[in-house]
């Protein structure tokens, strides 16, 4: 079937900034002192295990950021017609778990629906709950449900066990020929964990995470995991498509907030005087405005733009995807401040100092000391910033969504998700699983992420040194 | 002293100049008053008239920044920047959409807000240097660790979950609480206490942390050594000695939020019913009032400079090696 690519702005960033990253990582290879403080990080079975878990997130959130637009079925070849829908790699890759829609809520791994409703049975109409479509649909009555539900979650346990065990055995075989030593020897070493890496945590957490995606994968193919929401939609597909939102909340308005930080506070530290004044006034105007106000006055504005220009966008994704983007842009624009005057401070004591004042006898000119002098030592605090932002993003996300100022309404996001669902604690019986699902997958990678970003603070912060 | 106060206060008129041009940009210029009409009113099937008949009756009808048609004074004065952003100056904030004057509004939401933000101040305060100092004790034991953990992983939860769990375990199933609601006097007290612990509870995670790495940097330094070989003991060191130099980046730290107290916590205030600043803001944002949200904004970088002023005096207090000048 032939598709039409779609590539949203969103989509365009996050592959630019993934292949920035691929440069950097090859560039960093190349250099023994910059090589170091990563390899610190590796050696930190708490970072290494976060990231691992994140790297799932983000990979869930790449496939999910290819986006195409089908061929409609009876459109003529010449002149094909595509779908208005427009859909990812993810979507086609989870399969038919976009399109099993419900009636409406029904509990996770349930094959009827939460409340009683009028059936027809035999011409007589009864009061019953209703089954479900396509959860347990294989299923003839409801006390086979529970014994399907283990033998399918013990399945996927055993499938997930033997690929991290086959997974295991190649990297003993692996890491056992390039050491030296016999594989017998390798596993011993790595039972008392004396390798120079954290093994034992990276196998355990790839092995857990296995085993949960065996499960999950089993489960899901018969199942609603975490039940269906109000439009009798998938809750775990929803989450899923949510990974997406966050990540981009996380990284793209940490790629408007550097440029900013970087050359206002670098700036105002190095030239000082009215440089410095001008900036400083900048910051304080900004700062001092509450920042969940500042956004939601942009946000508005946008929103206003979007609704008089209705004809710039040809999908409701790609008007979804320019209010992501704006909400991106706004939430650098108002939190490039403190890390700007974090560097401001630092670059003021680097500017003292003897190199960079030989730099300047000598005539160096200010972009290139700026350049070799002082960026260079700064990047541990600009990198340091970028990781402990970007779990405080995320969670973000969710309140602005909250207040109605976040993504759009139509965009699938854990905010949008909490926002929907915050009534339905009230209703009887109590629907919990969509808020749930939200708490958790959000839960899981803000941790991740925070994990994460101590491991690297303490790897590059030398004031952090030894301590915790 | 005196003097210094003076200027960081004539200091601030530029800043407060700056926050005014900004929102009047952003509500004025960057977004005109007929497209607030357009929105207000839906975006379709919106007669000229009705959109000229809206912006008359909230005096948006006027030139931006110059109306060439008045003579004298009025050329400038007769315009929406006199009379909808300079105004503000004097704290003259003009009318919501309802109606009512946001001036009255804002005197009497800010009870209100102060009532539960004050508390999860205080209370938070005293609770997140508990633990910091409790971690501190137990330093590089597995205590501290998973404290350290434990931090993490509170701070990691969304705020909201915090509210809403709170809500629905205290308030729905154990029935312990009113859900939401306010009321004056001691008969409030009930409907206060949850939102305060929730509140405090919401802040462990990351104010206890922040307190810890405080103190150990505190703990590394010369003086600490010396009280240890005079003898004194550990908890000795810690509270006499530790606790009150740490207290120093702590309270400095906290005296910047204090003004900013006023203006409540959006989300908690409006899962509570509680009808302060925060909840009057946040139904402004959603009903898209801009007269509000703009004098909410002004409010909170007055509230902001303000607390970064009362910062600098309090650095001065508590430590007289800071001179100001």
């Amino acid at each position: 079937m032939s598709v039409m690519p779609v590539i949203l702005w969103t989509d365009a960033l996050i592959f630019a900034l993934l292949a920035s990253v691929l440069v950097l990582v090859w560039l960093i290879r190349r250099q023994e002192h910059l090589r170091a403080p990563w390899r610190a990080v590796a050696q930190r079975p708490m970072a290494m295990g976060a990231a691992l878990v994140l790297s799932v997130f983000v990979v869930t959130g790449l496939l999910d950021s290819l986006h195409y637009r089908e061929k409609l079925p009876d459109s003529p070849a010449d002149r094909p017609h595509y779908s208005v829908e427009v859909l990812s790699v993810f979507d086609k890759l989870v399969g038919d778990l976009r399109t099993r829609q419900e009636k409406t809520y029904s509990a996770p791994l349930a094959m009827q629906l939460y409340a009683k409703e009028f059936v027809q049975r035999d011409g007589v109409t009864v009061r019953e709950y209703p089954r479900l479509k396509f959860g347990g649909a294989h299923l003839q009555t409801e006390a086979e449900r529970i014994p399907d539900i283990a033998r399918r979650s013990l399945t996927g346990l055993v499938q997930g066990l033997a690929v991290s065990l086959l997974l295991f055995g190649l990297l003993a075989a692996w890491q056992a020929h390039r050491s030296h030593m016999s594989s017998g020897q390798w596993l011993v070493a790595w039972r008392a964990g004396r390798l120079d890496w954290p093994a034992r945590t990276v196998v355990l957490i790839v092995s857990v995470l296995l085993m949960l995606g065996g499960m999950l994968l089993n489960l899901a193919a018969a199942y609603h995991v975490f039940g269906t929401d109000k439009v009798g939609q998938d809750v775990l597909y929803i989450s899923l498509k949510s990974i997406r939102t966050g990540l981009v909340i996380g990284t793209l308005t940490t790629l408007v907030t550097l440029p900013l930080a970087i050359g206002f506070g670098i700036a105002a530290g190095y030239f000082r005087g009215w440089v410095d004044d001008v900036i400083q006034y900048v910051y304080t105007v900004l700062n001092s405005i509450p920042g969940v106000l500042l956004i939601a006055a942009a946000v508005l504005i946008v929103q206003v733009y979007i609704e008089s220009n209705p004809d710039l966008f040809d999908t409701a994704a790609a008007r979804a995807d320019i209010r992501l983007l704006a909400l991106c842009l706004i939430m650098g624009v108002t939190s490039w401040t403190g890390l700007a005057r974090l560097l401001r401070g630092e670059s003021l004591k680097l500017r003292t100092l003897d190199y960079v004042e030989a730099a300047r006898a000598f005539g160096v000119s200010h972009a290139r000391i700026i350049g070799r002098h002082i960026f260079p030592n700064l990047f541990h605090l600009v990198l340091i910033a970028i990781v402990l932002d970007f779990s405080g993003l995320v969670l973000a996300e969710a309140v602005l969504s909250y207040v109605g100022v976040g993504v759009d309404p139509s965009m699938h996001s854990w905010g949008n998700m909490i926002n929907g669902s915050r009534l339905e604690l009230a209703r009887e019986p109590v629907v919990w699983w969509q808020l749930g699902a939200a708490f958790a997958f959000m839960f899981t990678l803000v941790l991740a992420a925070n994990l994460f970003a101590d491991g690297v603070r303490d790897a590059f912060d030398p004031r952090q040194g030894g301590r915790r | 002293m005196l003097a210094y106060i003076l200027r960081r206060l004539l200091y601030a008129i530029p800043i407060l100049i700056g926050v005014n041009l900004l929102t009047f940009a952003l509500f004025f210029v960057v977004n005109t008053p007929d497209d607030m009409a357009r929105l207000q009113l839906g975006a379709k099937h919106v007669t000229p008239d009705a959109i000229e008949r809206w912006k008359v009756e909230h005096g948006y009808d006027k030139p931006l920044l110059l109306n060439v048609q008045a003579s004298g004074s009025a050329q400038l004065t007769d315009t929406i920047f006199f009379q909808h952003s300079a105004t503000m100056f004097v704290f003259e904030f003009g009318k919501g959409d309802d109606g009512r004057n946001i001036g009255n509004e804002i005197r009497t939401r800010m009870g209100p807000s102060l009532a539960i933000a004050l508390p999860v101040f205080v209370i938070g305060l005293l609770v997140n240097i508990t633990f910091a100092l409790l971690m501190v004790f137990f330093r590089s034991t597995y205590l501290d660790l998973w404290g350290v953990v434990l931090c993490v992983v509170l701070m990691s939860i969304s705020g909201l979950f915090y509210i809403i769990a709170g809500q629905f375990f205290i308030a729905k199933l154990w029935n312990l609480l009113p859900i939401s609601g306010f009321a004056g006097g001691i008969d409030g007290l009930r409907f206060i206490v949850l939102p305060v612990l929730i509140g405090v509870v919401a802040g462990i995670g990351s104010g206890s942390r922040w307190y810890r790495t405080i103190f150990l940097e505190e703990i590394g330094k010369d003086y600490v050594r010396t009280a240890r070989a005079k003898g004194l003991s550990e908890v000795r060191v810690l509270f006499r000695h530790v606790l009150k130099n740490g207290m120093i980046p702590i309270l400095t730290g906290a005296v910047v939020v204090l003004p900013l107290l006023f203006m409540g916590s959006l989300i908690t205030e409006s899962f509570f019913g509680i009808p302060g600043l925060g909840s009057y803001t946040i139904d402004a944002i959603q009903a898209q009032d801009f007269a509000v949200v703009r004098a909410m904004v002004f409010l909170g970088s007055f509230l902001y400079i303000v607390g970064l002023i009362l910062t600098d005096i309090s650095y001065s207090w508590a430590d007289p090696r800071v001179r100001l000048q």
